[in-house]
């Protein structure tokens, strides 16, 4: 009678002890973890490009992503940062095949295909000027932790938005951000080294 | 002879200054200049640098031009990572100071474009300030994404 108390007693504390060991185990992480290094930003996105054709993440693959969010009606920041855009992808000279630009509007209601395809070419027509449903855009902005916020009442509204560069590589990871005001040169040598 | 000279003299003194500066009062206001339009942009912008040179704050109050449906001034403030612009009543000129309108700080925002700003073309544009009153100027069109003026 007893003896079979003190097996199931045993039992369960050597159960208990083993339950116990293999949560200290995966803790101790002998388990592989998620890494917690990289910030999670990126992801899938769809819009719409210049021409009026869906693209996606997976659209630009194999290539260096430069994503900088702004908007048409933008007369300060936006030129600014692509001009900066235009001129390293210029300074890259053939490297700059490896590179692809892209300018996303956060103004998706004011900010047509065509607008911005138009915007985009007088800096360099190599710059991607996408657009999409306001749903499209506010899930491409969360993906990439972007801030915008519309301002103002009537036509003439602004938008206060994210100016970094998000450099993407060519997996479509995060690979760091550049702020919009540097000079091409600055822009050209920080790509050079991930090239 | 004289009347030569006295032409020559008078054309010297009255033709536009090649530096592309004006003053009035004791305001000096150099250069403004303004980005080509980039695609069917609806907006732009006008910097340029004003000297105070007097003795007395000045402020800019407003600016109009042809050609543009509205004319604003705008401060551009950063906040951590994101760009914002907010309408502003003045620029403060303060005495002795040069102040600049510069892309990343204040500017005059061009609202409803009639047409778009050509590069190397050049627009009207009035100013007022508060002291030495109101002025037109002659603002010249650089590239789409200059940083400054060229010349």
């Amino acid at each position: 009678m007893k003896l079979r108390y003190i097996l199931i007693g045993g039992l369960t504390v050597v159960l208990f002890l083993a339950l116990l060991v293999g949560v200290g185990w995966y803790r101790s992480g002998s388990i592989e973890k998620v890494s917690i290094g990289t910030p999670n930003i990126g992801g899938p996105f769809t819009l719409t490009d210049g021409d009026g054709r869906t693209v996606t993440d997976q659209t630009y693959r194999g290539k260096w992503l430069l994503v900088y969010f702004g908007y048409t009606y933008c007369p300060d920041a936006c030129p600014t940062g692509l001009n900066n855009i235009a001129g390293a992808l210029k300074l890259l000279g053939s490297d700059a095949d490896k590179v692809q630009p892209l300018f996303i509007t956060v103004d998706p209601a004011r900010d047509t295909a065509a607008a911005m395809k138009a915007y985009v070419a007088a800096f360099d027509p190599r710059i991607a000027g996408l657009t999409g449903t306001p749903d499209q855009i506010a899930a491409v902005a969360r993906a990439y932790r972007a801030i915008y916020q519309r301002v103002g009442e009537g036509e003439d509204y602004t938008m206060d938005h994210s100016v970094v560069i998000y450099v993407m590589d060519p997996e479509g990871k995060y690979s760091t951000v550049l702020r919009h005001s540097l000079a091409p040169k600055e822009i050209a040598a920080a790509l050079e080294e991930l090239l | 002879m004289k009347k030569f000279l006295a032409a020559l003299l008078l054309i010297a003194f009255t033709a536009p200054a090649s530096a592309h500066e004006v003053k009035i009062g004791d305001l000096l206001i150099v250069h403004p200049w303004s980005r080509a339009t980039p695609g069917q942009a609806p907006n732009g912008a006008v910097f340029m640098k004003i000297e105070n040179q007097g003795q007395a704050d000045d402020k800019l109050l407003s600016a109009s031009s042809d050609v543009a449906a509205m004319v604003g001034i705008h401060e551009h403030v950063m906040e951590g990572d994101v760009a914002k612009m907010r309408p502003v009543d003045f620029v403060p000129l303060p005495a002795q100071s040069t102040t600049e309108l510069k892309p990343g700080g204040y500017h005059i925002m061009l609202m409803g474009l009639k047409e778009p700003l050509v590069e190397y073309g050049s627009f009207h544009l009035t100013l007022t300030f508060e002291k030495a009153g109101s002025i037109e100027v002659e603002v010249q069109v650089e590239e789409a994404g200059a940083a400054e003026p060229t010349h």
